[in-house]
């Protein structure tokens, strides 16, 4: 216990991580289905109190989002992996590293206080004044639980940056990264310059609420847009901060499963990683075409937004050019990351109609919009996650999962997800709005409702025997053979599964013709 | 290669080809009717993504089919880019997705300035929203009043434009019309507005679609479309009834409202009177 407590190996700190996201990702599961639940029919179903209602909203989205897929995927993936992929012995600060896994855990203490609290906050994970100012609910629970998840992110953050800056193996050029490391590397640059804003944005909530300021409160000269500007200005470049890594860890599935290189590396680096990162930063205001906003700024962000299919374009031609020629081995992790390939394609098409400010007149603010995210960030990232734990299971656990377990959950997920939301999209289309806790005037979307509500429970008997898979593979699995999948990276090829402290028993140089896809004929070179 | 290129290529023209084809003027004069626009628009993009949707598909399906691994110490023989062939791979897609993004971008924007831009004879009516209800003010002291269940309406006169200038007292909430295709947030502190064509009699869902609390979903009510003689002849028994009563400052405050807070909304042009 004490080992785990006090440790600073960035092996153990991201286990903690896993551990403390999985947990969160399991209540805020329980909340969506609650929330599917108290959908299923018209009037009041299993709850008859709206404020429930809208607890279960507020907590789903904010522990999604903060609590499970920003730690799950630089958390507890880059922790566990961008030093051994770079051939180090550990991260460049590792206590500040130790520091921030406690934070994190401290932020998911405090949001699960939510639940135990007389009056917990209601305020959507977007906490929009006035309502979050007036609201008897307590928004500072909120608010503390962003600042402790801000401040683990940006210790993280620079933790990562300076690593991969300095602490690279003996050799190893910035080309012959992994692709991993890479997206991790443009989420960490987002994550630091967007966070303070974030921050700034729920401390002023804080003190409008509490301490009888007016940064919000027009009748006393403040002003409700500019909170609704500095939340997305953070919370849109978050949704890259969620895509760039779950893409990256996809990549490495798609490449060493398929045993080809990525296809046009430097490309899907330097545009498409590097290209998300630079235009992802201008396009917050997508988020506001419908909120009174000026209107030559929601054209301006049209542009942008619209032309960000670019850089996103190039790393799904990356996902799908990897596979050509490939010599493709269909198990758990494999599965999860081709279904992402339709994921990403519904998930992002329905983003084209959204990023027009005509058609969003009539899209924002329903069920479209909910199906839409909820394909590209929540399902695609959460199920990269997924195939980031099968992938690298026996590296960390040395013991290999059941694979007919989890193909099984595999399975019931990817069938779950699309019942469930691809009937919410469409009656997003017809109209239905978002955070309803009633439909009494759409009596007509009860059936798509009810499907959704069906999907909903397979979900969780997927889900439920995916955490089933992992419990088990770690307890009683077969010892792992070295190198299952035949990877050519060094966290694969140079470490015992899994790594003790220090990661390598030599500490590995690379030379110039090494490269972690040096599948076939390839070096480094031909790529 | 060069078969890749030319389809790439064809496949970057054909929007453009689309586009002028699909850029046909509306009848001088008329009211553009930016609710059918939406739905032109929406049959466009459907057809324009399923597409996309389709061709993309097949590919994935067809990597994923046929290079299955077939003796385990097979590897994959992923050709090596040569730096051409590796600028033609970003470079072509590039413009392909450009091109397309330009086209939606246009159309996009004409049916933009056609959803912001309020018609001359537009029958102005002054929204107030409220933690969770709506109230509608036709001026002169004249209120839509609710229906014998206390849900708000919006009585509008068939074929006659509507304009609704909008202001919260409380919290930000959102006016939205799903049939009429059109929302905007209300909010405290600022005038927003929104407009619609109302054209067929009947009723039609009006709703909040910004999370404003407890209420939120129960902020619904109906836009009430009637004949525009039984309208006028409503309006007008009722701001007959309204005038007698020393209603002077009610009456100044109403028009005046709009008008000096007007700087903060977007210029429209007023209710041609």
């Amino acid at each position: 216990m004490k080992d785990w407590i006090f440790s600073t190996d960035h092996k153990r700190i991201g286990i903690l991580y896993l551990v403390g996201s999985i947990a969160a990702f399991a209540v805020a599961g329980i909340m969506a289905l609650l929330i599917r639940l108290e959908q299923s029919g018209l009037g009041p179903t299993i709850t008859s109190d709206a404020t429930n209602y809208n607890v279960w909203l507020y907590f789903h989205g904010a522990a999604m989002i903060l609590a499970f897929l920003i730690p799950g995927l630089t958390g507890f993936l880059a922790n566990y992996l961008i030093p051994i992929m770079i051939g180090a012995h550990d991260v460049a600060f590792p206590r500040i590293n130790s520091f921030s896994v406690w934070l994190f855990w401290f932020a998911i203490v405090l949001a699960l206080l939510t639940f135990v609290i007389p009056d917990p906050p209601d305020v959507m994970w977007t906490g929009y004044p006035p309502y979050s100012v007036q609201t008897a609910g307590n928004t500072s629970f909120y608010v503390f639980t962003v600042h402790l998840m801000g401040f683990s992110s940006i210790l993280g953050a620079v933790n990562f940056l300076c690593t991969v800056i300095y602490m690279r193996a003996p050799g190893l050029g910035w080309n012959q990264l992994n692709i991993f490391v890479w997206t991790v590397l443009g989420a960490f640059v987002l994550q630091l310059i967007f966070i303070p804003v974030l921050a700034a944005a729920v401390t002023l909530v804080l003190f409008d609420k509490y301490f009888g300021t007016a940064f919000f409160a027009p009748a006393q000269g403040g002003d409700v847009l500019l909170y609704q500007n500095l939340f997305w200005f953070y919370s849109h470049p978050a949704v890259y901060v969620i895509l760039l890594p779950a893409i990256g860890t996809i990549l490495e599935i798609l490449s060493t499963m398929s045993r080809n290189p990525i296809f046009n590396y430097k490309t899907c680096v330097y545009g498409g990683v590097w290209g998300t990162v630079v235009l992802g930063s201008d396009v917050w205001a997508h988020h506001l075409y419908v909120s009174g906003l000026v209107d030559w700024l929601r054209i301006g962000m049209m542009m942008t937004t619209i032309i960000i299919s670019i850089p996103v374009g190039l790393l799904v031609l990356t996902m799908v050019g990897t596979l050509y020629k490939g010599s493709i081995q269909y198990n758990t992790p494999m599965l999860y990351a081709a279904s992402e390939l339709f994921l990403i394609l519904a998930g992002g098409l329905t983003g084209i109609p959204l990023s027009m400010t005509s058609m969003t007149l009539h899209l924002s603010e329903t069920y479209f919009v909910m199906a839409h995210f909820h394909y590209i960030m929540g399902i695609m990232a959460t199920f990269a996650v997924f195939a980031g734990v099968y992938f690298w299971f026996p590296l960390m656990t040395g013991r290999m999962y059941n694979e007919t377990l989890g193909k099984l959950g595999f399975l019931l997920n990817f069938i779950g997800v699309n019942v469930t939301f691809a009937p919410l999209m469409w009656i997003g289309v017809e109209g239905m709005p978002r955070r309803y806790f009633d439909y009494a005037m759409f009596p007509q979307f009860e059936g798509a409702m009810k499907i959704a509500t069906v999907g909903a429970l397979i979900i969780a008997l997927g889900m439920a025997i995916t955490i089933i898979t992992w419990i088990h593979g770690a307890i009683a699995g077969e010892k792992a053979p070295h190198n299952p999948w035949g990877s050519k990276s060094l966290e694969w090829t140079h470490t015992v599964y899994p790594p003790g402290a220090g990661n390598f028993p030599t500490p590995p140089t690379v030379s110039a013709d090494w490269s972690p896809y040096n599948y076939g004929k390839h070096t480094a070179h031909t790529i | 290669m060069k078969k890749w290129v030319f389809t790439a290529a064809m496949m970057a023209a054909a929007p453009l080809t689309a586009m002028a084809s699909s850029a046909a003027p509306a009848a001088e004069g008329a009211i553009h009717d930016h609710t059918e626009g939406w739905n032109n628009l929406w049959g466009h993009l459907v057809l324009d993504l399923g597409a996309i949707g389709v061709v993309f598909g097949l590919i994935s399906i067809y990597m994923l089919v046929s290079f299955v691994r077939k003796s385990e110490n097979e590897e994959g023989s992923l050709p090596g880019l040569s730096l051409g062939g590796s600028l033609a791979w970003t470079l072509v897609p590039v413009f392909v997705f450009l091109a397309d993004d330009m086209y939606l971008a246009a159309n996009g924007f004409k049916l933009w300035i056609n959803q912001r831009t309020v018609p001359v004879n537009a029958r102005e009516v002054k929204l107030t929203a409220m933690m969770y209800n709506w109230e509608f003010d036709y001026g002169n002291g004249v209120v839509a009043e609710a229906d014998a269940n206390g849900r708000p309406q919006l009585f509008v006169p068939q074929g006659q434009p509507v304009v609704l200038r909008m202001h919260s007292e409380d919290v930000v909430h959102s006016f939205f019309l799903p049939d009429y295709r059109v929302k905007e947030d209300v909010m405290p502190g600022r005038i927003t507005y929104e407009w619609f064509l109302p054209k067929q009699i009947g009723e039609n869902v009006l709703t909040c679609t910004e999370y404003c609390g407890v209420g939120h979903s129960n902020m619904f009510g109906k836009v009430k479309v009637i004949p525009a003689a039984k309208f006028e002849e409503m309006i007008l028994a009722k701001s007959g009834a309204a005038t007698p009563a020393p209603a002077a400052p009610a009456e100044g405050a109403a028009p005046a409202a709009p008008a000096a807070e007007g700087a903060a909304a977007p210029a429209a042009p007023a209710a041609g009177k």
